[in-house]
């Protein structure tokens, strides 16, 4: 069987073949397009460890077919800094501990940066808690990573109130 | 996993013919399926992927005050529409106490409420399940079933139906619309599900190549939107959560 798909990639369009169905968009990122920022914890959609953005959406890429993903756009956390800028996340992941081995870390910005754009959490600890709930973090840096999430919705809000100011 | 055909078909009549064919399963979000099937659970031969199928994916506004739900919608998505969450709350709050987040942006109406059953042997394939496997017996009876069915069980199986949206579905007599080989039926939500009984493998009123193609809740249940909630009596296991969700319902 001979599947050929086309993904844009943090922006860049890639032409994949597939010689087999059961490819997962994780394997396809990882194994074939060598971008393995995005980890694979459990495999079976209980870790986080591989969310990416698709069409602007967090998921679990492990439990979706890279099949049927043909021409979606993906991003990665490959493609969240710009040059040697990093974006406001990973900067509050630093300043704040958001992280111990760093495993789960690229998940859990891909993550919070779908929480942040799904506009469900606000700057209410409990609910962002809640929204973060699909990424574990075997080293426990939780309330780090809650606190890097909380300063950047922050500074969204502010920015967004001086906007329209 | 074991490898299996892919198709992607145009139509719902198309999906129907090529679902039809032993061996067949539906691909929506794949959120249960590809779980399924990297555990050796199900095994598919054939891959009918309706994810992209046009007209699924509406939630629309009946003139009876219902809505009509398209089986692509996103659990998120649904979960988060405002019209929806404020006439149909315990609905809302039912979809956003499962999962994850990533989860929910993924698994659509309809795979939430096909999605099997999260006992641990009928996920464990060097257990016995009957559900799994008719006639192998079930380890879950003398096994660790905290977690399983208090009603509605049988000597053959003791699992749980896992989704905390149906619940309130049954609870507001919502109804599924099916496409099949004859046409299009209807089935109450309450009917589509089967009891164990003696033949837990059978778990729905779904014939081969039949596929849901929405969700109706009628418009008599905004009439007490104001009292209703979804309450979940039990920890959550992330993914592997269970239900024994009571929908309250007082007019």
């Amino acid at each position: 069987m001979n599947l050929s798909i086309s993904l844009t990639v943090n922006s860049v369009r890639r032409d994949v073949e597939l010689e087999d169905p059961r490819v997962t968009l994780l394997d396809l990122l990882r194994e074939r397009l060598h971008l393995t920022g995005t980890k694979k914890g459990c495999d079976r959609g209980q870790c986080g460890a591989c969310t990416v953005l698709v069409d602007g959406r967090r998921i679990n890429s492990c439990l979706a077919l890279a099949i049927s993903h043909d021409g979606a756009d993906v991003l990665t956390i490959e493609g969240v800094a710009h040059g040697d800028q990093l974006h406001p996340l990973q900067t509050a992941f630093i300043a704040h501990d958001g992280f111990q081995c760093g495993f789960c870390t690229p998940g859990q910005i891909m993550s919070a940066l779908g929480l942040i754009r799904e506009g469900q959490a606000g700057d209410d600890p409990e609910r962002v808690r809640e929204g973060m709930s699909g990424n574990l973090c075997r080293c426990g840096a939780y309330s780090g990573i809650t606190d890097a999430v909380l300063e950047v919705q922050k500074s969204l809000n502010e920015a967004n109130q001086r906007r329209s100011a | 996993m074991k490898t299996f055909h892919y198709i992607r078909p145009a139509s719902i009549a198309e999906a129907v013919a090529a679902a039809a064919e032993p061996g067949a399963a539906y691909l929506a979000g794949g959120t249960n399926l590809l779980d399924l099937m990297k555990g050796g659970i199900t095994r598919p031969s054939r891959l009918v992927d309706v994810s992209r199928l046009p007209g699924l994916d509406r939630i629309e506004r009946l003139p009876d005050g219902g809505v009509r739900i398209g089986a692509l919608v996103r659990n998120a998505d649904l979960a988060h529409d405002p019209d929806f969450a404020r006439s149909y709350p315990t609905i809302a709050e039912a979809l956003l106490s499962g999962a994850s987040a990533q989860l929910r942006n993924a698994a659509t109406v309809g795979g939430n409420l096909l999605q099997r059953t999260r006992c641990g042997y009928f996920y464990d394939v060097a257990s016995a399940c009957n559900k799994r496997q008719p006639g192998a017996g079930c380890d879950a009876r003398d096994g660790e079933n905290r977690l399983h069915a208090v009603l509605g069980w049988s000597e053959a199986c003791i699992a749980t139906h896992p989704s905390d949206f149906c619940v309130p579905l049954v609870a507001l007599d919502a109804v599924v619309e099916i496409e099949g080989r004859a046409g299009r039926r209807e089935v109450a939500v309450e009917a589509l599900h089967c009891l164990p009984g003696d033949t837990p493998a059978r778990e729905s009123a779904l014939e081969p190549g039949d596929l849901i193609v929405a969700l109706r809740v009628p418009g008599e249940a905004r009439a007490f939107s104001a009292h209703q909630r979804y309450l979940k009596v039990r920890e959550r296991f992330l993914c592997l959560c269970h239900g024994i969700g009571r929908s309250g319902v007082a007019d």
